[in-house]
């Protein structure tokens, strides 16, 4: 079994475009969201939820102010701002530490769990999908992105699936590197601009910082193919083998619209594109 | 007055806009909070007068006053601190895992045996300087970190309150695009005509109601895809403040790094009008 995972680093550049291409192409496989802050990839997929569960995580200081004897310590220890001068708690920004309520004198804050998200098994046309969602300005999306790696790992190993295929985030950070974290590859997807570049280079580091093999896909090729060129040298430099361009093409954005992958419905220069892709990451 | 830049979806324009508004405006600090992919100093090109490390706060144990009493990992919240006892006449060891910590100060403050000190961890860079008669200053995340809202927070630190400030935000909806958003007086929510971009605004629009920030909508490439961005603005009574359609040329000065007011600078008015629209509304 083959965990691939879809990454950046710079946002729209087309990870859940191709990935939910990758559905469509690949056999006996689990489709995994992991951009669980601002997940799309379902807008494809079309999933009907088999099981839905709270996704625990951390915790958030609640004051009684009936107890509280306006001393003013925690707001003197709090490194988060959380604490506001007249001693009321933010709950966005507390980050859960806890410092708070052990060193309250008079037990006046306690420390409440907090639901986190929700994490979701589904059916689809393409197989089990696993997704998520963040509750609103909620945290610990790392931990999130990494229930959503165990369970579709499981559902791989239990029905003896060939790939764990993960729509990443965006970034370098957090989220990224529990989306990375031992997959056996990382497809890098980036866009022929300089911050497309730029960002491309960012997360290749962090791929090779954490010992994930990278490839990349230059996705709409044809708006700069100066920089497009420019790329593809970056990646003979690093060892990063370069396994595909797609054009700019409306018909992405129109099966986009209708809700439909782009290897199902945009033109066919675009489909054999992404086709050619997954042949060469899938061996 | 702080207006951020913000999406949920990545790669809708943020920076564009935030690069272009600061160009049309004068009296301008531009601050980049998307400290894992950096982006805006590409079109700017700001002169770095100043790079500053910026640290987390993370513990250390002199293991000569340390008995291995296990309080720090007692309140540890994040699992940073694993504590091995005493055993076969071998003294007890504190271990830590510096890349859990959140730097609340838990452990130091309320460890018994005062073994533990805090010591600076660098997680990345501010950097500071001008470009033109712009201010600038952005956080560039070490490769590997994953803790990007300490390094936003420091960022913001050097917001001048004298200037008109526009903050360019990372893409999603958790922790780091609260952290930047967060001080803002007016949010930009930037989004594309598509499935993907109506789905994360949507997402957006809540983080934001959840931190009582006014915010409207541009709606980037807005030729393509459909009208459904358009529906639910007008239906939730958002204004949309400037449309952008999708035109190569203006795609073209964006990937060589070129500010699209300075090859169609028939967009400066543009830009100009909807900080008044953003002005006149908070009056």
């Amino acid at each position: 079994m083959k965990q691939i995972v879809v990454i950046s680093g710079k946002g729209g550049t087309g990870k859940s475009v191709l990935t939910a291409s990758f559905a469509a192409l690949a056999k006996n496989k689990v489709m995994a969201d992991c951009d669980v802050d601002a997940a799309d990839l379902h807008l494809l997929l079309h999933p009907s939820v088999k099981e839905r569960h709270e996704f625990k995580s951390g915790k958030t200081a609640k004051l009684d102010k009936k107890l509280c004897n306006r001393c003013g310590k925690c707001a003197v220890i709090c490194r988060f701002d959380a604490i506001h001068d007249d001693l009321s708690i933010d709950p966005v920004s507390c980050e859960g530490c806890g410092l708070c309520s052990l060193i309250c004198p008079v037990g006046a804050i306690t420390m409440k769990e907090n639901i986190a998200g929700e994490w979701f098994v589904s059916d689809t046309k393409y197989g089990p999908f696993v997704h998520a969602k963040l509750g609103i300005a909620e945290e610990n999306s790392g931990k999130l992105v990494a229930k959503v790696r165990q369970v579709s790992k499981e559902i791989a190993e239990k029905k003896g699936l060939n790939f764990v295929i993960i729509d990443g985030p965006p970034g370098i950070g957090c989220p990224v590197i529990a989306s990375i974290a031992g997959v056996d590859r990382a497809l890098i997807v980036t866009e022929p601009t300089l911050s497309g570049l730029h960002d491309a280079k960012r997360v290749a580091e962090v791929c090779a910082h954490f010992k994930v093999p990278a490839r990349l896909v230059i996705n709409k090729y044809d708006l700069n193919e100066d920089i497009s060129g420019e790329i593809g040298l970056y990646c003979a430099d690093n060892n990063i083998e370069l396994v595909g361009k797609i054009p700019f093409d409306r018909s992405v954005v129109e099966a986009l619209v209708r809700g439909r992958t782009a290897v199902e419905d945009a033109s066919e220069k675009v489909r054999s594109a992404i086709k050619d892709i997954w042949q060469k990451i899938s061996i | 007055m702080i207006i951020s830049v913000a999406s949920g979806k990545g790669g809708t324009g943020k920076t564009t806009i935030a690069v272009n508004l600061a160009l049309s405006l004068s009296n301008i600090q531009l601050l980049d909070c998307d400290v894992e992919e950096p982006n805006a100093h590409i079109f700017l090109k700001p002169k770095i007068k100043e790079k500053i490390p910026a640290f987390i706060p993370i513990p250390e144990v002199d293991e000569t006053k340390c008995n291995a009493c296990g309080k720090c990992r007692e309140v540890c919240a994040y699992h940073a601190i694993a504590v091995i006892p005493p055993a076969d006449g071998e003294k007890g060891k504190v271990l830590i895992f510096p890349h859990l910590c959140h730097g609340c100060g838990a452990c130091s403050l309320l460890c018994p045996q005062k073994a533990i000190k805090e010591v600076n961890k660098e997680i990345g860079l501010v950097e500071s300087g001008d470009s033109g008669d712009i201010k600038f200053v952005h956080g560039r995340l070490n490769v590997g970190e994953i803790m990007a809202p300490p390094l936003i927070r420091q960022v913001q630190e050097r917001i001048d309150p004298s200037r008109t400030v526009i903050i360019d935000a990372p893409p999603g909806t958790s922790c780091p695009v609260i952290a930047a958003v967060k001080k803002s007086d007016y949010c930009i929510l930037v989004t594309e005509p598509t499935p993907f971009g109506l789905n994360d605004l949507i997402l957006a629009v809540e983080v934001l109601k959840k931190l009582n920030i006014p915010f409207g909508v541009v709606v980037n490439r807005s030729d393509i895809g459909d009208d459904k961005v358009d529906n639910y603005c007008r239906d939730n009574g958002i204004p949309i403040l400037m449309r952008i359609p999708f035109d190569r040329e203006i795609a073209l000065l964006y990937s060589r790094g070129i500010p699209m007011v300075q090859g169609k600078p028939e967009y400066k008015e543009k830009f100009r009008a909807m900080f008044n629209i953003i002005r006149k509304g908070r009056s």
